[in-house]
């Protein structure tokens, strides 16, 4: 391919592009809506992902024990906690300092637990770590079978919630983008069929002169790719700059909630759009190269 | 260089173009195709130039048989081929230079080769003082040579034109007829589907006669009809 042919195909690509101006704008237009939001729900989950992670130590299980445990008794429990796979650490609380505890956190009105030394209702327990949060439900359940144990208690429902929020938001999103995204292919692979309706005079003139298909198709193909580009540069733009903007102003706001912030991740994402762009804008207007070129 | 062994062409809407047709064009040649409009002389320049496949017999370009070409083989036997049309078929937003340079583009030729070889053809068609102008700012003959310089541009071995005259005047039309005569003395083929009477009599070239689909005359240095 000789540089004049490669300039060639990038002069008639743009040509087209406007002379079906609206109808470009129309493909960009959804080219960038689709990806904005892929780019969106892909931060959303990654975000929602790093939370659970944060959680992961966040949330304990604490298994309260029946009075009257020995100590024993408890230290065997103990080790058998363990060695419990997915476990990462157990602390004992006893029952006076975990009254003690309490005090603390009530700071100025610890009064009302005067007179609570002699007859403390706090029973023994347990604090557990798990080593991941999606283990913890399933954790805490194999715990309240456990002898001696009298309850279980863990963050329950924010684990489930959270794991539920993201499952959504990878439906949702998953779902919009693909119907989007059938749209813009659907919506460039008709200003291909535009251009190429425009210019059958010349697609004609080009087979007799002895083109072969593929320098006829290669200029609506870079035309579709340009499209998907213009679309995918766009909505990158957008998620990369919203995004960063918005981790600013969280950070201001909200200082204790922490959003994903490593460029490296946003990169990665914003370059993800661009090819998926790219390639949208390709496959769009290979179908109606396809249809409408033949030899 | 055309070897065509009992063609026959039947469309698919059952028209029976072509019927049972043998025929055999040497390198160098200027042969007229005469007959009456429907006799199947565009048919056969079809099979020639592999737009249509015959459905019976073999056709031959260059030893070659056409209808086993690849689809990227197609390419390379229309680059052999020039064609010249009765409705020129030039592009109407580029110049006459730009056309022809066209033709050159479309096959890869580099920028050098391009503004080396396009003056060089326009100014053997009579066309150097209009290499900038637009095709609806020439008259008919001279989009024709625009055409016809399109057509050789790339040293094609064949020129397959289709009633080149069929649009202009008679003395406009003696002028392409040089131009022809020309481009073959210098070894290129010519083959010419036309219905000038006037000039297939005074050529004296070799003359096939098609009549509903089949060659009825193949005459060296006839004439466009016996009768009368």
């Amino acid at each position: 391919m000789s540089l004049n042919t490669l300039g060639y195909y990038w002069r008639e690509a743009f040509l087209s592009i406007f002379r079906n101006g609206w109808l470009s704008l129309a493909s960009v237009g959804t080219v960038t809506i689709s990806l904005l939001i892929l780019g969106i729900s892909v931060l959303l989950v990654m975000n929602a992902q790093a939370f659970t992670k944060s959680l992961e130590s966040g949330v304990e299980i604490r298994v309260f024990l029946e009075n009257g445990a020995t100590r024993e008794e408890i230290r065997d429990m103990e080790k058998e906690l363990k060695k419990t796979p997915g476990v990462a650490t157990v602390e004992f609380v006893s029952r006076d300092e975990a009254l003690e505890e309490m005090r603390e956190n009530l700071g100025d009105r610890k009064d009302i637990l005067e007179g609570l030394e002699e007859d403390n209702p706090l029973p023994d327990a347990f604090k557990i770590k798990a080593e991941k949060a999606n283990d913890v439900p399933a954790l805490a359940s194999q715990m309240e079978k456990l002898e001696k144990v009298d309850q279980v208690n863990y963050g329950r429902g924010i684990v489930e919630k959270l794991l539920a929020v993201i499952k959504w938001v990878r439906l949702a999103g998953g779902g919009l983008m693909v119907i989007l995204g059938v749209a813009a292919l659907l919506l460039i692979s008709t200003t291909i069929r535009l251009s190429l309706f425009a210019r059958r005079r010349e697609i004609g003139i080009m087979k007799f002169l002895g083109a072969t298909n593929w320098f006829v198709r290669f200029p609506f193909l870079l035309e579709g790719m340009i499209l998907g580009f213009v679309g995918a540069a766009i909505a990158s733009s957008v998620v990369y700059l919203g995004y960063v903007s918005l981790v600013n102003r969280l950070d201001e706001v909200l200082p204790f909630v922490t959003l994903v912030t490593d460029r490296q991740i946003l990169l990665t994402v914003t370059g993800g759009l661009m090819g998926i762009g790219i390639v949208v804008g390709a496959l769009g207007s290979a179908f109606s190269v396809r249809k409408y070129i033949q030899v | 260089m055309i070897q065509l062994y009992n063609v026959s062409k039947i469309y698919s809407n059952g028209v029976k173009a072509l019927n049972d047709v043998t025929l055999h064009v040497r390198k160098g040649e200027f042969v007229f195709l005469v007959g009456p409009s429907g006799a199947g002389k565009s048919s056969l320049i079809k099979i020639v130039f592999r737009e249509e496949l015959p459905s019976r017999g073999q056709a031959l370009f260059s030893g070659k048989n056409i209808a086993r070409l690849k689809g990227r083989e197609i390419p390379h036997l229309r680059r052999k081929i020039g064609m010249v049309f009765q409705d020129f078929r030039l592009l109407p937003q580029k110049t006459a230079y730009e056309n022809v340079a066209f033709a050159m583009q479309v096959v890869g030729a580099g920028k050098r080769a391009i503004r080396n070889r396009v003056p060089e053809v326009l100014a053997q068609v009579g066309l150097e003082e209009k290499t900038g102008m637009m095709p609806a700012q020439l008259s008919g003959g001279e989009q024709q040579r625009v055409c016809i310089a399109r057509a050789i541009v790339n040293n094609p071995v064949m020129i397959i034109a289709d009633e080149p005259t069929g649009n202009l005047d008679p003395d406009t039309s003696w002028e392409l007829m040089n131009l022809f005569n020309e481009i073959n003395s210098k070894g290129t083929t010519i083959v010419m589907a036309t219905h000038a009477r006037e000039i297939v009599d005074t050529m004296k070239k070799r003359v096939l006669s098609m009549t509903a689909g089949r060659i009825t005359r193949d005459e060296e240095g006839g004439v466009y009809s016996n009768e009368s």
